[in-house]
């Protein structure tokens, strides 16, 4: 765990493993890994609640549960900035990760690839090997998007690429 | 143009006409004449050549193909023509890809198959081949397009997709499948896929793909420092594939930790990139017209103008499961195949004579110069100097003996659902 900041490595170690080595073309074992899916992402949902640190929405678009959608956002001086949150389960799922997108910024940011596909740190994909196939999209979100909103965002504000909503909800009554 | 031309001419006449001084009647004339001229140019127009039924030897300057065909007067190749033949699969059109379909397209490769997501755009014109007239075309519209004025004996195909995502897969398989380019073709309906692809998740579904159709591929990449790269051939079952071991790069040298990335993904070079290209389509031409000797892996450190060659065998404890159906099927072979090794190798034998002389004044040894390195494709073997690994390899997983009925409370999918909607709530 080389290279990851305290925080994001106390909250992976209490986000459930999966144990269901199955990808979306593996029919009725795909099933059980989705179940699988659900239960980690509702632990690490309730964790982030309890912490008042709820910072994302996801929803699976698709029967399936190979296509999904939702919502993440970051507070950066007392302003909530939100994005639109989307991936595909790979087929070689999960021997590679998901690619988040973040499509509102895409061309936005050096840190990232076509189509809005976050640009994940030089960490990520060898511990994401290393735990294969035990990470699951809780362990995406937690490795991949937080830490890039954390590095991304605050530049992107402060550069004036982004610009808050006016109607945004502020989080100063905290 | 020509008819704002021609309307420019009658324009002219009128003018003249109307012009009662004769001294400005010669500079009238004078445009005139450049009016006439341009119009001519307009006639020719770019030419385009016509689609050739055959390839000519044919040493003339219209012919396209008579640096090509020399390769067979030369002895170099057996039978060039040969390549009208063949259908090669690019996986991945930017700036290897791209070129790599130009050097086949001229070369005359009988069919292409072109498979990318992505649009052109102004940022990859650092790269080979796409031009700023095509910005915003996909890269496979924009690829038919120039390859097909370059070439036009070529049959293209063009497939805007992600291959990644599961509806993407199925399509590229069915491609990949289809043997209506040749009916009597033994096993898929391509000779050979080329992956230029930029990511590892992508190169995954490559690997995914052939090891399921035991379809032999070229794997190629260019590292994210733009100062090293690599080829790789894949043969299902005979080689290892590209799962079976963490992925093999070349060590540029660049200490990893003094490498600047903030605010940058990666760096490209046309110069890494095209020499990849050219490496992986050398290596294709051997392959497909069987001369010299096909490379297993081939690595280029730019730094230091070193080419690393090794070749690996499969992992027997490879996590992806055809890899390990096609290892099988290949042993089941390997007696008869030994045998036909045998029999060709006595047969060479009898009809090379080797000169043999007593004194050996230049010091010359005759030995196998283009031994390589072989490895096995478990993480534990020693590599070659100036390879390295990409990844780690996965800790020890055992996959759940009994699936036994879960202890927990919840195990409906549904619930699950409405359990983690509720909290979003
Ligand atoms: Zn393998």
């Amino acid at each position: 765990m080389e290279g990851w900041d305290p925080t994001t490595k106390s909250t992976l170690t209490q986000i459930p493993l999966l144990t269901v080595k199955a990808g979306p073309r593996d029919g009725a074992s795909w099933t059980q890994r989705l179940k699988e899916e659900y239960k980690a992402l509702i632990a690490y949902t309730s964790m982030n609640k309890s912490k008042d640190n709820d910072w994302f929405r996801i929803s699976a678009a698709n029967p399936e549960g190979t296509r999904w959608t939702g919502k993440c956002w970051y507070v950066h001086n007392l302003l909530k900035y939100e994005f639109d949150l989307q991936f595909d389960i790979p087929v070689t799922y999960p021997a590679t990760a998901p690619e988040l997108e973040l499509p509102q910024l895409d061309g936005k940011t050096h840190k990232m690839y076509r189509g809005g596909k976050i640009c994940l740190t030089v960490h990520f994909k060898p511990l994401w090997a290393k735990n294969s196939p035990r990470f699951g999209i809780a362990h995406a979100l937690c490795l991949g998007l937080a830490p890039w909103l954390a590095a991304e965002i605050p530049v992107l504000v402060d550069s004036g690429m982004i610009k808050h909503k006016d109607d945004a909800v502020s989080t100063s009554e905290t | 143009m020509e008819l704002e031309l021609k309307g420019m001419l009658t324009d002219l006449q009128k003018l003249k006409s109307s012009l009662s001084d004769p001294s400005q009647q010669a500079s009238i004339d004078q445009i005139r004449s450049r009016v006439e001229n341009l119009t001519s140019l307009a006639m020719t127009g770019p030419t385009r050549r016509t689609k050739l039924k055959d390839m000519s030897a044919e040493v003339v300057d219209s012919n396209p193909y008579s640096r090509l065909m020399a390769l067979q007067r030369m002895g170099i190749v057996d039978n060039y023509e040969r390549i009208r033949d063949f259908s090669v699969a690019i996986v991945g059109i930017g700036g290897v890809g791209s070129v790599a379909a130009e050097m086949l397209t001229r070369c005359g490769i009988g069919r292409l198959l072109l498979y990318d997501y992505d649009t052109v755009e102004l940022a990859n014109m650092n790269r080979l081949f796409f031009r700023p007239d095509q910005v915003g075309m996909t890269k496979t519209d924009a690829a038919v397009q120039t390859l097909s004025e370059i070439n036009p004996d070529v049959v293209l195909e063009s497939f805007t997709l992600n291959i990644t995502t599961v509806q993407g897969f199925e399509t590229f398989i069915g491609s990949l499948k289809n043997k209506y380019f040749r009916k009597n073709k033994e096993g898929t309906g391509v000779d050979l896929v080329l992956s230029c692809v930029d990511n590892y998740e992508a190169r995954m579904v490559v690997n995914q793909a052939c090891n399921e159709l035991n379809q032999t591929w070229m794997e190629s990449g260019v590292s994210e420092d733009a100062v090293s790269g690599h080829i790789q051939l894949l043969i299902p079952g005979e080689t290892a594939c590209f799962a079976c071991a963490p992925p093999l790069v070349v060590a540029s040298g660049v200490d990893e930790r003094t490498l600047k990335r903030e605010g940058v993904c990666a760096a490209s070079l046309p110069t890494t990139m095209g020499v990849v290209a050219g490496l992986l389509v050398q290596n294709t031409l051997k392959f497909l017209l069987k001369f010299g000797q096909v490379s297993p892996y081939l690595g280029y450190n730019a730094l230091k103008d070193f080419f690393p060659t090794m070749s690996m065998k499969p992992n027997p404890q490879c996590s992806n499961g055809p890899c390990l159906e096609r290892q099988k099927e290949y042993m089941l072979v390997k007696p008869e195949r030994d045998a036909a090794l045998k029999a060709k190798m006595e047969e060479e034998l009898s009809t090379i004579e080797i000169p043999i002389h007593d004194d050996n004044e230049w010091n010359i040894s005759v030995v196998d110069d283009c031994e390589v390195n072989v490895v096995n494709a478990q993480s534990s073997d020693v590599l070659p100097e100036g390879l390295t690994r990409e990844l780690p390899d996965a800790d020890v997983y055992q996959q759940p003996t009994v699936s036994k009925e879960s202890v927990d409370t919840v195990d409906d999918l549904e619930d699950l659902k409405r359990q983690l909607e509720a909290l979003h709530a």
